[in-house]
């Protein structure tokens, strides 16, 4: 059994593609046959965070159009034994993504891949839904900010009703919410929004908080997926979030606990 | 060869749900055009794709044979609604509805005669549904909950950015922070509750207040909203 992950958020820039990259890592790192794809069509960034940008031949609309076959795209990760990426094209537009195209992607793709990542793209458009319309499960990306826990409010309508299995009438698309960039010094200082507060309004179950670090801009320069960094606490929050995702209970190691009000007990 | 007739490709069924009935009085074009207009002005959502009953049973001569029904049928198009039948109507007037695909309805036995005003549009339930609409989930921005006969009762919140509309009340047992409009059929003793009002905007009955207006004191807490006369009254609960 497979599972679709889709990395989603209707706000751009607020953590999709950094989640995606730290996020299939993490499961790779745990044993699992993952790939991540980057949707993203024409604004491809998945292959520089995954620092595999040089070695892209064939892309997600290659394969779609059948100019490539999907094992000639795929780019097997070189330092995580079980982690593939398929990068999006950067020539095209996302138009170029058909459902009947994704669907053919993501059934080949479940045949190897226990979990499919989807990097989707921002907005609530055609890119956006193609990203999330095979998805059984969704991690939303959420700043401490209104806009973004706006939009996210919005994505969460759109899975109940835009994606395959609200359409065939199956078990809705299991929802996450992932808060990132969080800056608990801003939050307590009345500048962003708290995590209740957030959750408060999008009323879907929190997997992990991640904070605002230093450490991400590093790790994405260097094409370094976060959750490689031992020493990042970023990537150690992404860590627990696989965690976490795998059902496994996490005890929180963040320092001064500022996670433990929400993970400390259940 | 694939046997096409033996394995059921559908299934044919009479089936009773509620629809909008435009009950006519008068056959004034101009006097329908303006009140048509003002009713759409206060729901616009609400009658947007809306399938429509014509009745023209209530429709006294003059009037009926004066009722220049293609124009209706592109006045009621114009504003998103979906005539799909008539009721009543003569025999030119059902030949015209056939021609622009519209079905025809069976009289009603029901002919007393009303004293009512020039228009009216209805919710009439064709099965006899008291029971409110219930939603037990979150209502999320850029949705929107339609009650088209009696109350809406909405157990999550309503996000900033959704839309519940309802022919009667509008219970939110939780935080109301998007547009909540009762009584969107006129139906001035509507009433909204709600546990916590952070509303975008609240009406009833046409008659509006946005968020600015709301009462300070009242903001994210308990409220009800009514009408008094034309006055909308907003009180803790
Ligand atoms: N936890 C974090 N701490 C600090 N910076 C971060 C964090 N997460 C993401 N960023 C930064 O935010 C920016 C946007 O991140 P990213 O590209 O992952 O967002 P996105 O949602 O994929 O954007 P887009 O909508 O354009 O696809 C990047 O510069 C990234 O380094
Ligand atoms: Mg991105």
């Amino acid at each position: 059994m497979s599972t679709v992950i889709v990395v989603t958020s209707g706000k751009g820039g607020v953590g999709k593609t950094t989640t995606s990259a730290a996020f299939a890592t993490g499961l790779a790192l745990r044993g699992h046959q993952t790939v991540v794809i980057d949707f993203d069509v024409g604004l491809r960034n998945l292959d520089l965070i995954m620092g595999c940008e040089r070695r892209v031949v064939y892309d997600f609309v290659n394969v779609i159009n059948g100019e490539g076959t999907l094992n000639q795209a795929i780019i097997k990760d070189k330092r995580v034994d079980s982690l593939f990426i398929l990068p999006a094209s950067q020539t095209r537009d996302k138009e170029a993504l058909t459902l009947k195209g994704v669907y053919r992607v993501i059934e080949a793709l479940k045949k190897r891949f226990e979990y499919i990542v989807c990097d989707s793209p921002a907005g609530i458009e055609h890119g956006a839904i193609m990203a999330m319309y095979f998805a059984d499960e969704a991690l939303i990306v959420t700043n401490p900010e209104v806009s973004s826990v706006r939009d996210s409010d919005r994505i969460i309508g759109l899975l109940s009703s835009k994606t395959h299995r609200a359409a065939q009438n199956l078990d809705p698309v299991k929802e996450h919410l992932l808060i990132t960039r969080y800056a608990q010094k801003r939050v307590t200082k009345g500048d962003m929004l708290s995590a209740q507060d957030i959750q408060d309004i999008l009323a879907i179950p929190l997997l992990g908080i991640i904070p605002e670090s230093k450490s991400v801009l590093q790790a994405s320069n260097s094409g370094v997926p976060v959750t490689l960094d031992k020493a990042s606490d970023a990537g150690q929050a992404y860590l627990e979030v696989v965690a976490r995702f795998l059902g496994e209970e996490v005890s929180n190691s963040q320092k001064k606990g500022f996670l433990s009000h929400w993970f400390g007990k259940k | 060869m694939p046997n096409l007739t033996s394995i059921p490709a559908f299934e044919l069924k009479g089936s009773l749900t509620t629809l909008m009935v435009l009950h006519l009085f008068k056959s004034d074009q101009e006097a329908i055009t303006v009140q048509l207009a003002d009713k759409v002005a206060q729901a616009p959502q609400f009658f947007q794709h809306a399938p429509l009953l014509i009745d023209l049973q209530d429709l006294g001569e003059p009037h009926l044979s004066a009722l220049d029904l293609t124009h209706l049928v592109e006045l009621l198009r114009k504003h998103g609604l979906v005539p799909v039948a008539i009721r009543g109507g003569t025999d030119p007037q059902k030949q015209l509805a056939l021609n622009l695909t519209l079905g025809i309805l069976p009289q009603n036995s029901r002919s007393e005669s009303r004293e009512k005003p020039q228009i009216e549009v209805e919710s009439e339930p064709v099965i006899l549904n008291t029971s409110a609409k219930i939603i037990s989930h979150p209502v999320r921005s850029g949705q929107q909950v339609v009650a088209l006969q009696g109350d809406l009762v909405v157990l999550s919140p309503v996000s900033h950015g959704a839309e519940i509309l309802a022919h009667g009340h509008i219970h939110v047992y939780s935080a109301l922070r998007g547009r909540a409009l009762a009584g969107v059929n006129g139906d001035t003793q509507a009433r909204i509750f709600c546990q916590q009002l952070e509303a975008e905007l609240v009406s009833i009955a046409g008659q509006y207040q946005i968020n600015e207006g709301l009462p300070h004191h009242l903001q994210g807490k308990a409220a009800q909203i009514f009408l008094v006369g034309e006055e909308l009254k907003i009180e803790a609960l």
